[in-house]
């Protein structure tokens, strides 16, 4: 049985970048900022990869929610080894305040109109650090969910994933289709080659909007402040573990 | 000469796109300003793709190893080009047939421009000698036979090439170059030396240029693939450069060192010619890989200077240091648009000798005068060995010298002038 897979990729800040506060205080700076794939989306799209070329799917479809530019996004899916691409436009104004329910809606019925057997994407966004996309679209769909994969196994029909949880390692089997969200571990994503770039150039990449899958991007919150963390304080060194001890009781912390 | 000298380029080197100004006839003022977005923006999509693949993999592959492998003054080419090489970014302008991807010159514009962020110069050095000068012209000219044995492993990553032109008594004067490759039945016999060479030490083959006959100094010489185990080929020193380190730079002896006559590229006699055909391309190589190691110093010392306080407050508040980076930050894009203007005039099909050899000679003086300011506003950090802004320092010297020296580049330039005086004939 070969699944398709649908893999969601979020256009994020780069990493490396240095996030600034907009004066407005309502947001970070996003104009002329370096923009790229959310890394655990990297993660998600090579292990959709890297499934394919074990022949336990037959397509890899990466779709992203955001303005113009998240086509780049989708491009740099294309050229790690996607089959196609679908992106959904959401205006950069709508993209600030689009929260994962709307994304987990949108992933949703793309699902079920693509036929996808199973969805990755990664565990979290860089950006707002929600942890909830794979959780709500699993829920919406009523598929099941394994979130925080660090492997990935197809076994007699079933989904062996091992899961990165606060106490160790769980390994869970899953019915397909399902859910799954990636963690850091669960590959190295590959350099996209020059080869595969180019051959990129000639895969398609569908158009539309959330309108058009019956979703309404509308918040349903409000961001009302952001602002820095607070400047960390200088620390201080100590002799000995006594000593450290004693300085923690101190300033009431143990 | 010159005229005739396109043409052959052209042939050889021009085979597939041009930059597409097709559907120029119905532009509408917002196309307009697209195009012109697009045009002093040089790179497109699929160029940007390939620079953060390839800046990827040497983040990932190459930079964490750069402190190391210049302590050990070599890095590990097989290794380093092996995983160029998968990722395709050792064939980027090469005939698909052998595993290149065969796309214009402006490909090979994105890559130089990526590999520039490499934390050193001696391995982006050692990059162009194998994508820039060892192959062209056997990409170009060389007969199926060389490029199945010396062109596919090299675009591959799985030999590594060096290039063999320069002698002890002839860098600048490559006319002059004594090394001779005399035919003997099915054989040439090669005698004579090489110096200056990059790569040599862990090269597979060298593309070697010899007098191969009799007449004109620029008629009478070949370039031929030589694999560096042909017995009679000896590496006696491993040059001792201030700069440069993890590149390996040896000097070479040839006594009577055996290769058949089918290893010469193209035609015997045209070696002169294949290799003058090359430079273009070899001095805009040039040119590109020296910006971003600019950039990077100028970005790092912005940094340094912020941080770093005397009388009270940061010295980059000192006018004299904002003012004097933005001078060179103002040079470095004037560099950056001769470097887009002369590509995307080459790859169009024209002649761009003149302004290649103005990147070269620009990239140059610009490297020494952006690293040698830099690193005086980094101040006794700046002339340690634990700042990235000194191994620049030391590195870029070479642009002005290697690769055809800023002296050879300026009588260049005053030849399309017409400046250069009449030599008169002795009688």
């Amino acid at each position: 049985m070969s699944l398709r897979v649908l893999v969601g990729c979020k256009r994020v800040i780069d990493y490396a970048v240095k996030i600034r506060v907009r004066p407005d205080k309502l947001g970070v700076v996003t104009d002329g900022v370096k923009h790229s794939m959310n890394p655990f989306d990297e993660i998600a799209i090579e292990e959709a990869v890297r499934l394919k070329e074990k022949k336990i799917a037959k397509e890899v479809i990466a779709v992203s929610c955001g303005p113009t530019q998240a086509q780049e996004t989708i491009r740099t899916a294309l050229a790690m080894g996607a089959d196609r691409g679908i992106h959904v436009e959401i205006p950069a104004k709508e993209m600030e305040k689009l929260e994962p329910l709307h994304v987990s809606k949108i992933l949703a019925k793309l699902a079920e109109k693509e036929g996808a057997e199973l969805l990755i994407v990664g565990k979290q966004a860089i950006d707002d650090d929600s942890n909830a996309t794979a959780q709500m679209t699993a829920a919406l769909l009523d598929w099941p969910q394994a979130t925080f994969a660090s492997k990935l196994e197809k076994k007699d029909g079933l989904l062996e994933v091992t899961r990165e949880v606060d106490g160790g390692l769980e390994t869970i089997k899953v019915k397909l289709p399902a859910v799954v969200s990636a963690d850091l571990r669960l590959n190295e994503p590959r350099y996209a080659t020059l080869p595969n770039i180019m051959k990129a150039k000639k895969k398609k990449i569908a158009k539309m909007k959330a309108a058009d899958l019956g979703v309404d991007p509308s918040p349903h919150f409000e961001v009302i402040e952001v602002s820095d963390p607070p400047a960390r304080e200088a620390g201080i060194k100590v002799e000995d573990v006594e000593t450290l001890l004693g300085k923690l009781k101190e300033v009431g912390r143990i | 000469m010159a005229g005739w000298l396109l043409q052959v380029a052209r042939k050889g080197i021009i085979s597939s796109s041009r930059r597409s100004i097709t559907s120029r006839t119905f532009v509408t003022a917002s196309s307009n300003r697209q195009h012109a977005q697009e045009t002093a923006l040089f790179y497109s999509g699929e160029h940007k793709e390939l620079q953060e693949s390839l800046k990827k993999l040497i983040a990932v592959e190459i930079n964490p190893h750069v402190d190391q492998w210049e302590a050990e003054k070599q890095f590990p080419a097989h290794h380093v080009f092996k995983k160029l090489g998968q990722a395709g970014f050792l064939g980027v302008t090469k005939p698909e047939e052998y595993g290149g991807l065969g796309l214009d010159y402006t490909y090979s514009v994105a890559t130089s421009e990526a590999l520039g962020t490499i934390h050193c110069g001696a391995i982006p050095m050692a990059v162009a000698v194998q994508t820039d000068m060892a192959t062209p012209a056997l990409a170009n000219y060389g007969s199926h036979y060389l490029k199945e044995q010396f062109l596919k492993p090299s675009i591959s990553g799985d030999m590594v090439a060096c290039l063999g032109v320069s002698e002890a008594g002839a860098g600048s004067d490559v006319a002059n170059i004594q090394t001779t490759a005399k035919q003997q039945g099915d054989d040439l016999i090669i005698n004579g030396q090489k110096m200056w060479i990059t790569n040599a030490w862990q090269a597979d083959w060298m593309c070697l240029l010899a007098n191969t006959s009799q007449g004109p100094s620029h008629r009478n010489k070949s370039l031929i693939c030589l694999p560096m185990n042909t017995p009679g080929v000896h590496l006696t020193k491993r040059i001792d450069k201030i700069g440069m380190q993890a590149s390996d730079t040896a000097q070479i002896f040839f006594e009577d060192v055996r290769v058949p006559v089918k290893n010469i590229i193209g035609q015997e006699g045209m070696g002169f010619t294949y290799q003058m055909l090359q430079f273009q391309e070899e001095r805009l190589a040039g040119a590109v890989l020296t910006v971003p190691p600019m950039e990077i110093c100028i970005q790092s010392t912005i940094a340094y200077t912020k941080e770093r306080k005397a009388f009270g407050q940061p010295l980059l508040n000192n006018q004299y240091m904002h003012f004097r980076l933005a001078e060179l930050e103002t040079e470095v894009e004037c560099l950056r648009s001769l470097i887009y203007r002369a590509s995307d005039l080459y790859v169009a099909g024209e002649d761009v000798t003149k302004l290649a050899s103005m990147c070269k000679l620009k990239a140059g003086r610009l490297a020494r005068e952006v690293t040698d300011s830099c690193l005086q506003f980094w101040g006794g950090m700046g002339f340690t060995n634990e700042v990235l802004v000194s191994r620049y320092f030391r590195d870029l010297r070479l642009v002005s010298i290697g690769g055809g020296a800023d002296e050879v580049m300026l009588g260049i330039i005053c030849k399309y002038m017409g400046t250069l005086p009449k030599i008169q004939k002795k009688r």
